[in-house]
């Protein structure tokens, strides 16, 4: 059974200036298990999807269930099953990582003591038990991600949605992200669902790339098959084939780096 | 029912810590109250107020008040800082009930302003206030109350806005004429009889009028009436705003 499944997902925003169709109609299959990678150049509709599936913007029209309920009807029960890694880190600078890590465990309505032994079983999975005792705001780039990624795998999700998960990060920073990606679902199983602006992210990291564009799904496949497919042959790079489908380049990223 | 109380004592909580970290921002609220209690109170000793107490018992329940109103409409900024650092988001991806989001922080704001009213009527009996502890206890929880419905309606703004330079002239807008209209200052009984009646369509001016009287001992009175079932009624429906707007995908 798919874990996230839409069926002409959408959402419309009503503006001063008439509505504003952000995404006309997403029609996905997510299998257990797959890393997908969710492309698009900017206004796409990639943000829009993702809050929707998340459960922070309610769709307009179409439907979906996500770790096998019902985005619309259900969302506390999709909130139970889903960890989110925003592109803000949500933790406060002046906060320790300790504390934060068992207050999003807490959130997730762990017990307490079960919310401090999830967060020394995470803060060494993680690289953080050094850090434990540090306010987040004096967490470098690097340890900054790590942290946001155990926050969100506190509860032990089914699925991780990742937005944006490398933006900022040194190359360096970057491997060690993608390592600890891989290994989640290696070790874990754990199905995910990253967006980046970097396509040599998604070309490394993704079983699957979905490419939406002006709102609907363009292309949809394995890497290799996309390349093959939009890109002439499986040597193509990830950029032309980006382009061949949209038109239009990936949206530029800051590549300012950030030490680890 | 349960997972609303330990969802919101676990918000109260987080929020409660971030307050003990910033002893500035204890202490500092009472600042203004204080310099009105200390510059302006000994200006009224002696007037004629048109109440039953004296000029203590008419001024310190304003101040209290004043307190609250000033102190919970700019309780939002926070929201402004934390959605920008992504701090709403990640809690409202979490189960956590959406109401729970909202007391957390209200009952936090609650504590604080109750906390710094207790240290204004300290000031204030050391500097003459007589009055019943059933009207000082009164004060304070009329306080807490009113701390509750504007922080709601200060939250829910916030939420909707996205940079302070938004939020700050709208509550700018509210709060100086509720302040001016309410009497928190002096009694509307001696305004004009045109602004006397304007000032009825300002719901504070019924919480100040209940604080007076509670400070002069008459609990069972009119005043008192209005005052508890416009602080309620208002305070209710704060509540039901603001978490609509912390409910609302998207907001």
């Amino acid at each position: 059974m798919a874990i996230i499944s839409t069926a002409g997902l959408a959402r419309t925003f009503h503006t001063k200036t008439g509505p504003v169709e952000a995404v006309r109609g997403i029609d996905l299959t997510v299998e257990p298990g797959e890393i997908l990678g969710f492309l698009g150049p900017n206004g796409a509709g990639k943000t829009t999807t993702l809050r929707m599936l998340t459960t922070l913007l309610s769709p307009t029209g179409g439907a979906a269930t996500v770790a096998g309920h019902d985005l619309v009807r259900e969302p506390e029960a999709v909130r139970r099953e889903i960890g989110y890694v925003a592109q803000s880190s949500g933790t406060d600078p002046q906060v320790s990582v300790r504390e934060e890590l068992i207050t999003q465990g807490r959130l997730y309505r762990l017990g307490k003591e079960a919310a401090e032994e999830r967060a020394a079983e995470l803060a060494h999975d993680l690289g953080l038990t050094d850090l434990l005792d540090r306010s987040c705001g004096a967490l470098s780039g690097g340890q900054k991600r790590r942290l946001d990624i155990a926050m969100g795998l506190v509860h032990r999700p089914a699925l991780l949605f990742l937005d944006e998960p490398t933006t900022g990060l040194d190359p360096g920073s970057r491997a060690d992200l993608w390592d600890l990606v891989r290994r989640i679902r290696d070790e874990q199983g754990m199905t995910v669902f990253l967006t980046t602006h970097y396509l040599d992210e998604a070309d490394e990291l993704s079983d699957r790339l979905v490419v939406v564009d002006r709102g609907v799904v363009a292309a949809e496949g394995t890497p290799e098959a996309l390349k093959r497919r939009y890109g002439g042959s499986a040597d193509a790079s990830l950029q032309d084939t980006f382009l061949a489908i949209t038109g239009r380049g990936p949206a530029p990223v800051d590549t300012t780096p950030v030490a680890v | 029912m349960s997972s609303l109380l330990s969802d919101t004592a676990l918000i109260f909580g987080r929020y409660v810590r971030q307050t003990l970290r910033s002893k500035f921002q204890i202490f500092f609220g009472v600042l203004m109250p204080l310099l009105y209690l200390l510059f302006f109170g000994p200006l009224l000793t002696g007037l004629p107020l048109g109440g039953d107490g004296d000029s203590w018992q008419v001024l310190v329940p304003g101040l209290l008040l004043q307190l609250g109103l000033f102190g919970a409409l700019f309780c939002g900024f926070a929201i402004i800082i934390e959605k920008q650092h992504g701090v709403v988001e990640r809690m409202r991806v979490t189960p956590v009930s959406r109401l729970a989001l909202l007391l957390g922080r209200v009952l936090r704001d609650a504590a604080l302003f109750v906390f710094q009213a207790v240290l204004l009527v300290v000031a204030a009996l050391v500097m003459g206030l007589r009055a019943p502890v059933g009207g000082l206890l009164i004060g304070f929880a009329f306080v807490g109350v009113l701390t509750v419905a504007l922080a709601s309606l200060s939250y829910a703004l916030a939420m909707k806005v996205s940079a302070p330079q938004a939020f700050g002239p709208v509550i700018n807008a509210v709060s100086m004429p509720s302040m001016l209209l309410s009497g928190l200052m002096l009694p509307m009984t001696l305004a004009p009889a045109w602004l006397d009646v304007l000032s009825h369509f300002i719901p504070f001016r019924y919480l100040v009028d209940a604080v007076r009287a509670g400070y002069v001992g008459e609990y069972t009175g009119t005043a008192m009436l209005y005052g508890v079932v416009v602080a309620l009624a208002f305070a209710a429906l704060s509540l039901a705003l603001g978490t609509k707007v912390f409910q609302r995908a998207g907001a």
